[in-house]
């Protein structure tokens, strides 16, 4: 029998404030132990949170991006359980009326059409603290907790069931974190934790209308992983199936080093949390108003820009998908078209040399030595025909080393190109004369040494004679 | 008059014209306190150095002309209000070594004025309780018959009062925790306006219902006292951001042409004669005293104890889910890994009537049950509201009992939570809807044992109850009567 998997996802995007979501404490990362807590999110008696406006604008903007209506009237809810890392033995969340509801993200892969996928909800919450064991200060061999994290700013973007493949599954995902790097609502931190990613995991026989039982996969932290452990989850299931067992509602557990999932908890042991309206916070109404200044302030998104470098800029879709990668590179390129306008010529560079060097050295765009004046400038120099575009790549190595200007560089090293015919001339003479057997040889009909006369001639000039006066000249003179 | 006798205005002159410094006045309550604890047991803290510090800061202040009408007088918080540096166990073995690193605001309200802190007074456990005998720090006695309950759960804030202890006392009410005590002591109760006071700092029993307020000696104190709790608090999300009034200066106003709503619900057979009595008098006085008395109907009050039983213990099941041990409070000795530890410091920790009310809670919002008892129990207190919002349409305030009937015998009502609820079914309509009310002293059982009568306000309609509150004292002497402890 043949398998239709049906996947959802669950995202935790963590947010970009500068601090905690119900209490003023800052959310750095890596600090000291406890050293970022407060009354509020210790969960002492007698504290009470207080909604960080941020959050809200944050999760609106996610919303108004992902196609979703924002809730006029959104409630904050208790969700229940006893951990050590949850300091008040529930966590504050969004369970009926989240604050964004009913979005969907279009997909393409490769070679297929665009394919729409619904989000079902977005809802914030807080983050829990986190446990540490071992040597403690202290504390031999013990466990601790560190609460630097509790309350820290969480969306989790919930999609329905409408993946049918990893593949799938990682390019909804992907999107979805270009989104919210590109908002700047998230860092995208995957290993760090930033944005992680629960799937939710089941096969029906292909035709059937009944989905299958589901099995929920946690702690999954790359795309890889997302695309290894769907995998095994979904060949799993067909395996258990076909081996006449049953798949049972479970939570799953992802463990990168084997490559496979394994049962953390049944649906039998899975908690009540208990859900209920937190008493201590008052509904957020959102009117109108707020939700147009929102989307007034949103930024162009990617798929809005990759348009736009189609239709305005006349890039192939390609370039244009490349360079909206990420929302840094597009607006590097688009200084780069301002600077110089051919769109095309900026685009070649951006995604050749410039994209090398930075993955060669490691560096981030917004750390590029070479700015987009710069870069411009150069391309001047190969337009205006002062240098060819292979010195100018000698330029642009020099320029991101010493980070001067291209035209300093091309005066410091006589790196002008030579258009000059009578010096050529003279160059193509003397190469002449040192290949006789060359020059009988083409004069004889084989055409292809042509390439052999025009490499000798540039070593000569050591790169610097213009290479289309060094076609012209060589044709003559071959010809005789 | 002895200085332990004072109202607050009254000690207040006092200060102001030097006949008294905060000192001394101080010294004579830290020593009524060390004198009648032992009998009456208001206090589970006495904090005489923070005392005798606040005081010399209150004489200093006094001296140099920076002076409120608040600042020296010698007050007491229930011990639900957290202090900074002071131990504070909400009447619970769970809390019994929590010192808070912070302050609940409306301490700091008082303290920024001057007040002096005696101590933390002895409450039901977690506040749930109507007679203080939850409380894990022993028992607390009614001054006007030791071998009675004071009420609850402010039973130590009620007590304080009417075995002079302190001036004037903080309490929470959730279903009637101020008002009654207040009622069974003798002492003037208030119930703010749900939002009116801060609740940042105080100990949660039932969020959407807990309310801040004071108990004192008559109503000019207490409406001195709302004045300085009342405000916006931007720590406190529920907190209402609306102008404090003046409530002292308006309380001569008079109550010319006040229309009084007797709600009939709350005039049941079954009601003590002498609570019935007491109930007769003051309709009476304030007849004579102008106010227009309109029959009313609250048709839903019936459903209001049940309504209660499941919001407030939903809401305290969650509340109450932070004492595990982990990060503060008591830790069980001989507990073996995680479960183990919080399972135990829970079970050795808390008494039997909060587990009893966490348990309530936890099955009440547990999934298949959800939606028959926690949200139907919130559309009820929706029918409550309403019954309140119609009725006030035809009247200013009104009139009822606080408890059916006066305090009763320690141990009496131990073994029937049932029948213990019922001594709220007065009160806890006002916290379902979320409104305030008052208790007024007005007058005495057969027995010599305090009654008050209720008098309850529109939404943030404070002042009116205060006026009203505050005609009727002036028109009878209940107030004056002190316990002869």
């Amino acid at each position: 029998m043949k398998y239709q998997p049906v996947i959802g996802l669950e995202v935790h995007v963590q947010l970009l404030t500068d601090t905690k979501i119900f209490c003023g404490c800052p959310t750095k990362f890596g600090s000291e132990p406890n050293s970022q807590t407060c009354p509020v999110c210790l969960g002492l008696p007698g504290a009470l949170p207080v909604l960080n406006r941020k959050v809200v604008e944050f999760a609106i903007k996610a919303g108004l991006s992902t196609n979703c209506s924002i809730t006029p009237r959104s409630i904050f809810a208790r969700k229940n359980y006893f951990y050590p890392d949850l300091p008040k033995g529930y966590q504050i969340s969004q369970f009926e009326d989240p604050i964004c509801q009913r979005g969907w993200l279009d997909i393409q892969l490769e070679g297929q059409e665009p394919k729409r996928i619904g989000i079902t909800r977005i809802h914030m919450e807080e983050d829990a603290g986190k446990l540490v064991h071992g040597d403690l200060p202290g504390l031999h061999d013990g466990s601790g907790v560190d609460l630097n994290r509790a309350c820290t700013p969480l969306l989790e973007v919930v999609s329905e069931p409408d993946l049918r493949s990893s593949d799938e599954a990682v390019s909804y995902l992907k999107q979805l974190h270009q989104i919210v790097t590109w908002l700047g609502i998230c860092d995208g931190n995957m290993e760090e934790g930033s944005f992680r990613c629960d799937a939710n995991v089941s096969v029906m026989p292909v035709g059937s209308d009944t989905l299958g039982t589901r099995a929920e996969v946690k702690n999954v932290n790359s795309f890889k992983f997302v695309k290894q452990a769907i995998e095994y989850e979904i060949q799993r299931q067909i395996d258990l199936i076909e081996d006449g067992g049953t798949v049972v509602q479970e939570t799953r557990l992802f463990d990168p080093n084997l490559g496979k999932t394994r049962s953390m908890r049944s649906k039998e042991e899975a908690h009540d949390y208990r859900y209920f309206p937190d008493p201590d916070l008052v509904p957020l109404v959102i009117d109108e108003e707020w939700v147009e200044r929102s989307r007034r302030e949103l930024p162009e998104l990617p798929e809005q820009r990759r348009q736009r470098f189609i239709t305005e800029l006349g890039l192939p879709e390609y370039d244009a998908e490349v360079l909206t990668a990420n929302r840094a590179l597009s607006e590097y390129f688009e200084a780069g078209v301002a600077a110089h306008g051919n769109a095309k010529a900026v685009a070649n560079w951006v995604m050749g040399e410039i994209t090398r060097s930075l993955n060669d050295s490691g560096t981030a765009i917004q750390d590029c030595p070479v700015t987009p004046l710069l870069l411009a400038e150069l391309l001047k120099l190969i337009d205006g025909g002062t240098i060819s575009g292979k010195i100018a790549k000698t330029v642009f190595d020099e320029m991101w080393k010493s980070g001067k200007a291209p035209h300093v560089i091309v005066e410091e090293q006589g790196l002008v190109q030579v258009s000059d015919s009578g010096a050529i001339e003279a160059i193509i003479d003397g190469i002449m004369a040192a290949n006789a057997g060359q020059v009988e040889e083409y004069r004889g009909g084989k055409e292809k040494v042509f390439g052999f006369f025009v490499g000798q001639v540039m070593k000569a000039s050591k790169g610097k004679a213009n290479p289309a006066v060094v076609n012209q000249l060589l044709l003559d003179k071959l010809k005789g | 008059m002895d200085t332990i006798d004072m109202t607050i205005h009254g000690l207040h002159q006092a200060l102001e014209s030097k006949q008294l410094s905060s000192v001394e006045a101080t010294k004579a309550m830290l020593a009524r306190i060390e004198a009648v604890d032992p009998q009456v047991g208001s206090f589970i803290t006495v904090t005489p150095e923070q005392a005798l510090a606040g005081a010399e800061a209150a004489d200093r202040r006094i001296a140099a002309g920076d002076m409120d009408v608040l600042t020296g007088i010698p007050l007491a918080l229930k011990d639900i209000f957290l202090t900074e540096g002071i131990r504070t166990t909400c009447g619970s073995r769970i809390l019994d070594n929590f010192i808070p690193p912070y302050s609940a605001t409306s301490w700091e309200k008082l303290r920024d004025r001057g007040a002096v802190l005696l101590g933390k007074l002895n409450q039901d456990e977690f506040a749930m309780g109507s007679s203080n005998e939850s409380s894990a720090f022993g028992v607390c006695r009614n001054p006007w018959d030791t071998t009675r309950i004071p009420g609850g759960s402010s039973g130590g804030s009620a007590a304080a009062i009417a075995a002079r202890q302190a001036t004037a006392t903080l309490g929470t009410d959730t279903g009637g925790s101020i008002r009654q005590p207040a009622s069974h002591c003798g002492c003037v109760g208030l119930k703010p306006t749900y939002g009116r006071v801060s609740r940042y700092g105080v100990i949660a029993y039932a969020s959407s219902l807990d309310q801040v307020g004071p108990l004192t000696r008559d109503v000019t104190d207490c409406a001195i006292m709302l004045g300085a709790l009342a405000g916006y608090d931007h720590k406190d999300s529920t907190s209402v951001d609306l102008a404090v009034p003046d409530y002292v200066a308006t309380l001569p106003n008079g109550i010319k042409g006040l229309k009084v709503g007797l709600p009939r619900e709350y005039f049941i057979a079954g009601l003590d004669a002498d609570v019935q009595k007491a109930m007769d008098a003051a309709i009476e006085t304030y007849r004579r005293l102008g106010a227009e008395f309109v029959d009313i109907s609250l048709p839903h009050t019936d459903y209001a104890v049940a309504t209660y039983y499941l919001i407030a213990t939903a809401e305290a099941s969650s509340n109450l889910a932070r004492y595990e041990g982990v990060r503060f409070g008591h830790r069980s000795a001989g507990a073996e890994g995680l479960i183990d530890m919080m399972t135990k410091s829970r079970s050795e920790g808390f008494g039997a009537e909060v587990k009893r009310r966490i348990m309530l809670g936890t099955y009440a919002l547990s999934s298949g049950y959800y939606d028959a008892y926690y949200v139907k129990a919130q559309k009820v207190r929706t029918l409550i509201m309403n019954d309140f919002i119609k009725a006030f349409a035809d009247v200013d305030v009104m009139l009822t009992p606080v408890a059916p009937t006066p305090a009763f015998k320690i141990g009496e009502k131990v073994n029937d939570p049932l029948q213990m609820y019922l001594s709220d079914i007065f009160t806890i309509p006002v916290n379902l809807a979320g409104t305030c009310a008052m208790s007024l002293p007005a007058g005495f059982s057969a027995d010599g044992l305090p009654i008050g009568v209720q008098l309850i306000g529109r939404p943030f309609g404070e002042e009116a109850i205060l006026r009203a509150g505050y005609a009727f004292e002036q028109a009878t002497e209940w107030h004056l009567a002190s316990a002869n402890l």
